[in-house]
């Protein structure tokens, strides 16, 4: 039984580390659809971590949190739109230029406010999301390998890990069910095609970039008032890049995103709680190759060896009306 | 007739770009009730007030040389090689790889092996997603951001293993030894009877990162290859129809990107820590994108960026000590403004002035 609470607790632990990934992925996934790519997920969700953090002290609500994370990563998804839409720059240079302007920000803003190296003060009560009992959790916990199952597994989680998950099935309805959801394919691939029906190729890309925005926001916010009690410097610590590599992993479609970013929070989890892996007492697995996997994961898929990743066909390009 | 003159591109629009970024970085500084003239002086102050001022920005500016010289040379070929930070890091390697197997006599004889070994490891670490762009059409920018990580998992996994120095807690080599110490700017200066600081970092790298810019304008404006390596970068299409081999062009700009980003650990690794340690690179890898779109992909603009980048970072450190209330990731920023306003948002200043002189030539004409 040692080792089956061991793994409901490694589980449980991928579980909470993948949801930052999970809503950054899918923010990427909702903006690399329209065409415009978006390394910029990491700034993004760490200037949003920031704002939730102090909103959320100041309020005493981690919902305010919540929203004040998603105003300041929209505003930041909106300076990359009006570099990468309207001025049809370099998105790759925008997305980096939006990480480096995150980090320094937060700890110039932070320090000059609270005076602690960019870290702001410490959350409790209801400035952090607290986890949620679901129904009959408690009751079953005593039964065999399924009470377990229930009540640590699925049960006991803060509301946004369960908003997240709801995320995935309402975004491939909206992907492949709704018009917008065609219209936003469309224009990822074929900008022109959209444009010639009269669809304005603009204001599409912009409301991906809203919806990028906002649940980058959620991702940000969940790091600083749900899994951590506070900001802290780069507390994103390259997740937003991991979002990245599980998008592509993912090939760009929703319920692949959420098994890549299970399978990275599980490296995650795995990582944190078994440093060095001991393979029948012959080999170690050095805690920095469990680290790199996603990435090394990623590479592979990449370069086509295991299935392509084929991204949308107008990612990167800006779009310019013909005249 | 309907071009800018030379020097609106060249001189005219970064200035104005850099001019919006400071503006807006003074707006940040307002923002948080501090007077941005008081920091502009204390950062131009610290920079360039005293010789170790100056000592530390040339030796800051000599990185940004390398990796923006790395970022310009795969520009060149329309390749945004992003990955920088994880070819100087694996670079750093190699440099001490070579330092630490023999006990060397003299620094003269030391430093080809060690350039060799630094840009080498540097190419090798290019070389995979340069290999993977050419042949497997993964994208580069996404591949070297994975190689930045892998290296930075790699070298703390070498620095906690192999290339541990047994005598110390730390994730650090042993020290290299007196025969691989590059003289620094004091020792070099004080023949000529010039008193230069001696807690400076900058040291014989310097002179190194200058000859290397040469060779890099040489490279791309004067002989066969780099020729190849623009008309590639120009027109993919076209270049392939002239007969230029792609894979090849892409594969070599890549290599010579990831040797000269591998080239910063001369000065780090072997100039001023003597030791490998853990993070060394410290950012330099992405400030080498500012600094290559800053001076416009050509090695004499790169030098110049350099050396304001160079200032900027020195003068953040000063910034630090005069105005407590502003910390030095206002560096960052600063810097993050200067890649937007001179990167992404460069129609934004281009249109109007271009405008701007077509009627002027029109109102001429």
């Amino acid at each position: 039984m040692d080792s089956f609470l061991q793994l409901i607790l490694t589980l449980d632990m991928s579980i909470r580390l993948s949801v930052v990934l999970l809503l950054a992925c899918l923010a990427g996934l909702y903006s690399e659809r329209s065409g415009i790519v978006d390394i910029g997920l990491e700034g993004k969700m760490l200037i949003a971590a920031f704002f939730a953090a102090v909103a959320a002290f100041h309020s005493g609500s981690a919902w305010v949190g919540v929203l004040a994370g998603c105003a300041a990563s929209l505003v930041f998804s909106m300076i990359h739109g009006v570099a990468s839409i309207t001025y049809r720059g370099n998105q790759l240079i925008s997305g980096v230029a939006i990480n480096f302007l995150a980090s320094g920000l937060t700890v110039v803003i932070g320090n000059a406010w609270y005076q602690k190296g960019g870290q702001t003060p410490t959350l409790s009560g209801a400035a952090r999301f607290t986890p949620i009992d679901l129904p009959f959790a408690r009751v079953v916990r005593d039964v065999p390998v399924l009470g377990p199952i229930y009540s640590d597994l699925i049960s006991g989680h803060n509301a946004l890990v369960y908003i997240a998950f709801l995320i995935v099935p309402l975004t491939w309805w909206v992907l492949f069910r709704t018009r917008f959801g065609l219209r936003l394919r469309a224009v990822g691939e074929n900008p022109a095609s959209v444009d010639t029906a009269g669809i304005s190729v603009v204001r599409m890309r912009y409301r991906a970039l809203i919806i990028t925005g906002i649940l980058c926001g959620i991702a940000g916010a969940y790091l600083s008032t749900a899994q951590a009690a506070g900001f802290g410097r780069e507390m994103t610590a390259g997740r937003g890049y991991i979002a990245l590599a599980a998008l592509i992993f993912a090939k760009w479609r929703p319920w692949y995103a959420m098994g890549a970013c299970l399978l990275f929070g599980l490296l995650e989890a795995i990582s944190n709680l078994f440093p060095n892996i001991n393979v029948f007492g012959l080999v170690t697995i050095p805690v920095q190759f469990t680290q790199a996997l996603p990435y090394i994961l990623t590479v592979v898929i990449l370069a086509g060896f295991v299935g392509k990743a084929i991204p949308p066909r107008a990612g990167g390009e800006p779009y310019v009306k013909e005249r | 007739m309907d071009k800018m003159p030379k020097w609106a591109d060249l001189f005219l629009i970064p200035a104005i770009n850099l001019v919006l970024a400071f503006m807006a970085a003074g707006l940040v500084v307002l923002a948080i009730g501090q007077n941005p003239l008081d920091a502009i002086y204390y950062m131009i102050k610290g920079a360039v007030g005293s010789t170790s001022g100056i000592g530390y920005t040339l030796y800051y500016a000599t990185n940004y040389m390398f990796t923006g010289l790395a970022v310009a040379v795969a520009f060149h070929a329309r390749l945004f090689n992003i990955g920088g930070e994880g070819q100087a890091a694996i670079g750093g390697v190699g440099a001490a790889v070579v330092l630490l197997a023999v006990d060397w006599p003299h620094w003269t004889i030391a430093l080809p092996f060690a350039i060799l070994g630094a840009s080498a490891f540097g190419a090798a670490w290019a070389f995979i997603p340069a290999y993977l762009q050419a042949k497997r059409g993964s994208h580069i920018v996404i591949t070297t951001i994975m190689f930045n990580f892998i290296a930075a998992a790699l070298i703390g996994f070498l620095l906690n293993g192999i290339l541990k120095n047994p005598a110390t807690q730390n994730a650090e080599t042993r020290n290299f030894g007196a025969g691989a110490h590059l003289p620094t700017a004091h020792e070099m200066l004080a023949p000529f009877g010039i008193e230069f600081s001696k807690s400076a970092p900058l040291n014989f790298s310097f002179l190194l990162a200058l000859l290397c810019a040469f060779l890099v304008w040489v490279l791309i404006w004067r002989t066969r290859l780099g020729y190849q390596i623009r008309a590639f970068g120009h027109n993919e299409g076209a270049a392939k129809y002239a007969g230029i081999p792609a894979v090849k062009i892409t594969i070599i700009a890549m290599l010579i990107s990831g040797g000269l980003a591998g080239m910063l650990s001369i000065n780090v690794v072997m100039g001023e820590q003597e030791r490998l340690i853990k993070e060394f690179v410290e950012g330099a890898g992405f400030v080498g994108i500012a600094v290559a779109l800053m001076g416009r992909s050509h090695p004499f603009g790169i030098v110049l960026a350099s050396i304001l980048f160079g200032m900027l970072t020195q003068g953040g450190f000063e910034l630090l000590f005069e105005m407590p209330a502003i910390s030095r990731e206002m560096v960052l920023v600063i810097q993050a403004l200067i890649i937007l306003f001179t990167g992404a948002l460069d129609h934004m200043v281009r249109d109007p002035v271009e405008r701007i002189f077509f009627r002027m030539q029109k109102r001429a004409a």
